[in-house]
């Protein structure tokens, strides 16, 4: 184990080991062999290593490349198609939504997508708003696609080993906000996956589980540390790692403990993945009497240029704090943490 | 409108009596499956839309004709024919129709979406232009597995100005895929003449533009299209990349089953209607390997039996259980 790991080489380490274990997968996409080695280098000596037919640079075509994707992956290959941002899968939104996402339906279970659509993303540094969207809504909202968001470099890695065995068509949404970020991941060839559809708890706390993934989960844990020192809160953090299908069991599990939940993402808050999860955990505890649900999402606005602006919108750390001081506040079960809460929910 | 020229390198082909013979009863299955589905969808006993493909059979068997088992096509929502012609059994065709268990896609997919990956049917596909840089992604993985298969594309004219086909015909150009890429232009995308969306003579012309051969085919004319698909089909196997044919042809129907057509003419029905590519195919037939009343009879009458068999198996199919809408939603 190694203790300090880039969240970017978790990631080539797991397309190299996935490449060098099975000759069916291939990347292909825009400026992703060498020199480039990718805009965010994530595939950094990859073609070198495995020649430019295996890592294969694509034309400007997002059509082409999701659709030679399914194509491909439907006649025995396990392609990695890389689209340089998030906001640009909008281009190619029939290929993943009514082809990839349909096809074994459609035929009946005969055919599987065995696709893995690597995408990067994400808010926080002024890249306004056609390059900086939170769009992984879109794509919870379809049966047929997984969608995964890792937050730390050991699930990065683990994660998007799974992913490529996986026979589904899978959004593998990278935020770049977490590229930078370093954790502790297995020596290399050290073969680990981390199991799609199951969430981790980052934390445990028993007054409120906030609920959480990619970039937002360090703000989560963030805002739990500074919850545990200012109002003795003890917050559980869940990191949701695959957004779909999403960890019920977890999710619930947690929240029968605390009998608070916070959902707290970046996307905007409207039609967003917390709005199902909160409607979702108030149908299944209805038995539960106190029950607090909040959310935490983006204001409804596209992402502002200004680095002002833009930190207006987009919520973190302290939109999980205020979220959960009133939420606990309007509970009013917790005692003195209520009451503390009371307090501060005129300065929230 | 654009009278389709024959094509002048027709003395090429050798088609002996067997496949002549062949070829010809894929065509009557394809005109008797539609038919027979035409009448049962205005009796009001399939569900969903239809689009009927009688009129263009010479295309899709033409250039499946020149296919082998393990090649991929992709096709359109009118590709009841490329199916068919792939070798798809009536029967189960039929019983996909009706929203049955026995069904290609057990009731989940219906006309517009009937695949077989047994035959290399990847997909009809209810999105305009969505099959051809699937057909592309196929041709890529024949490519990186080296075997020598080929992927073919069935659109319509309606398809060449999508982004769809600027992008996946220019992915298999540049990288040599195996893939022949077929435009059955009936002249008409819904009530769109094909010429109001093309300022060019022939969507041939701009296979120049991705630097690869176009041939412009008269698509009612079975030999013509057999032979250009062979000669596509031919360099795509040898690793020349790919092809883009243009076969001009004609609905009978309207675009869906029930489309009363108020777009087009009588008069270009007619005209097109005596270009029917089976009379024709079967004069080329009686002037090359022979064939007589006899012989029509007998496939006509074959093909009858198996149509009423195929509807015949579908009605007496089992509904698909309803739990089976929540399967393979995943794999
Ligand atoms: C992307 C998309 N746009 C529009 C439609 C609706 N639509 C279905 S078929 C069709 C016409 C297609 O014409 P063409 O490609 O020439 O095929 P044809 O019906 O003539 O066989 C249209 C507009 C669709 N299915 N997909
Ligand atoms: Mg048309």
């Amino acid at each position: 184990m190694r203790d300090n790991v880039l969240m970017r080489e978790a990631l080539r380490e797991a397309l190299d080991e996935e490449m060098a274990r099975d000759e069916r997968v291939f990347l292909m996409g825009e400026d992703i062999a060498d020199p480039m080695g990718g805009s965010y280098k994530i595939t950094l000596g990859l073609s070198t290593k495995y020649g430019k037919h295996r890592v294969r640079n694509t034309p400007i075509s997002e059509i082409a490349i999701v659709g030679a994707g399914v194509g491909a992956a439907i006649t025995g290959m396990r392609p990695v198609a890389e689209i340089m941002y998030v906001d640009f899968l909008e281009v190619a939104m029939d290929q993943v939504v009514s082809q990839a996402a349909k096809i074994r339906y459609m035929s009946g279970g005969q055919l599987s997508v065995p696709l893995v659509i690597r995408c990067q993303g994400g808010p926080g540094r002024s890249a306004a708003a056609q390059h900086s969207q939170m769009l992984e809504a879109w794509f919870f909202h379809v049966p047929g696609l997984k969608v995964v968001m890792p937050s730390t470099p050991y699930d990065a890695k683990g994660l998007l080993k799974a992913a490529i065995r996986d026979d589904n068509p899978v959004i593998f949404f990278e935020q770049n906000g977490l590229y930078n970020t370093r954790g502790p991941v297995p020596d290399p060839g050290e073969d680990y996956t981390v199991p799609l559809g199951k969430a981790d708890i980052k934390r445990e706390g028993k007054d409120v589980t906030i609920v959480a993934y990619a970039q937002m989960t360090l703000f989560a844990l963030q805002a739990a540390e500074q919850l545990a020192k200012e109002d003795g809160v003890e917050a559980e953090v869940v990191d949701l790692r695959t957004v779909s299908p999403w960890d019920k069991e977890t999710v619930l599990r947690s929240f029968r403990k605390t009998g608070a939940l916070v959902v707290a993402h970046q996307a905007v808050r409207q039609g967003g993945v917390g709005a199902e999860i909160a409607a979702t955990v108030y149908e299944e505890a209805l038995d539960l009497v106190d029950v607090e649900i909040a959310r935490v999402g983006a204001k409804f606005a596209p992402t502002p240029f200004a680095p002002h602006l833009e930190r207006y919108v987009i919520p973190g750390k302290d939109e999980i704090v205020a979220a959960v001081r009133t939420t606990l506040e309007r509970g009013g079960r917790f005692g003195a943490v209520g009451q503390a809460a009371a307090q501060r929910a005129g300065a929230v | 409108m654009t009278r389709p020229k024959r094509s002048d390198k027709k003395g090429e082909t050798r088609l002996d009596r067997t496949t002549a013979l062949d070829l010809y009863t894929r065509m009557v299955r394809i005109r008797q499956f539609e038919e027979k589905a035409a009448r049962l969808y205005e009796q009001g006993l399939l569900p969903g839309f239809l689009h009927s493909s009688v009129g263009q059979e010479a295309v899709a068997v033409g250039v499946c004709g020149a296919l082998r088992k393990d090649d991929y096509i992709t096709s359109t929502h009118r590709g009841h024919g490329h199916i068919i012609a792939k070798g798809a059994g009536l029967d189960r065709m039929f019983a996909e129709l009706y929203g049955r268990e026995t069904g290609f896609n057990r009731g989940l997919g219906g006309s517009m979406h009937i695949m077989d990956f047994e035959l290399g049917v990847l997909g009809a596909n209810g999105i305009v232009g969505a099959g051809i840089p699937i057909a592309a992604g196929a041709g890529l993985s024949i490519q990186l597995r080296g075997t020598d298969q080929v992927a073919v594309a069935f659109f319509g004219d309606g398809a060449i100005n999508t982004g769809a086909f600027h992008e996946g015909i220019n992915l298999a150009a540049i990288w040599d895929l195996p893939c022949v890429f077929v435009c059955e232009n009936n002249l008409y995308a819904e009530s769109t003449p094909q010429e109001y969306v093309l300022r060019i003579p022939a969507l041939t012309e701009r296979a120049r533009g991705y630097g690869i051969p176009g041939e412009l085919v008269d698509g009612n004319d079975l030999v013509a299209v057999y032979d250009a698909a062979r000669r596509a089909v031919e360099r795509a196997r040898a690793g020349k990349g790919p092809t883009l044919l243009e076969c001009r042809t004609y609905r009978w129907y309207g675009h869906y089953i029930g489309d009363p057509a108020v777009y087009r003419p009588q008069e270009e029905v007619e005209y097109w209607k005596a270009r029917d590519p089976i009379p024709r195919f079967e004069a080329w037939m009686k002037e090359h390997v022979g064939f007589d009343d006899a012989d029509r009879e007998a496939v006509w009458q074959a093909v009858a039996a198996e149509v009423e068999a195929a509807v015949k198996f579908a009605e007496e199919s089992p509904l698909t259980p309803v739990e089976a809408a929540l399967d393979c939603v995943y794999s």
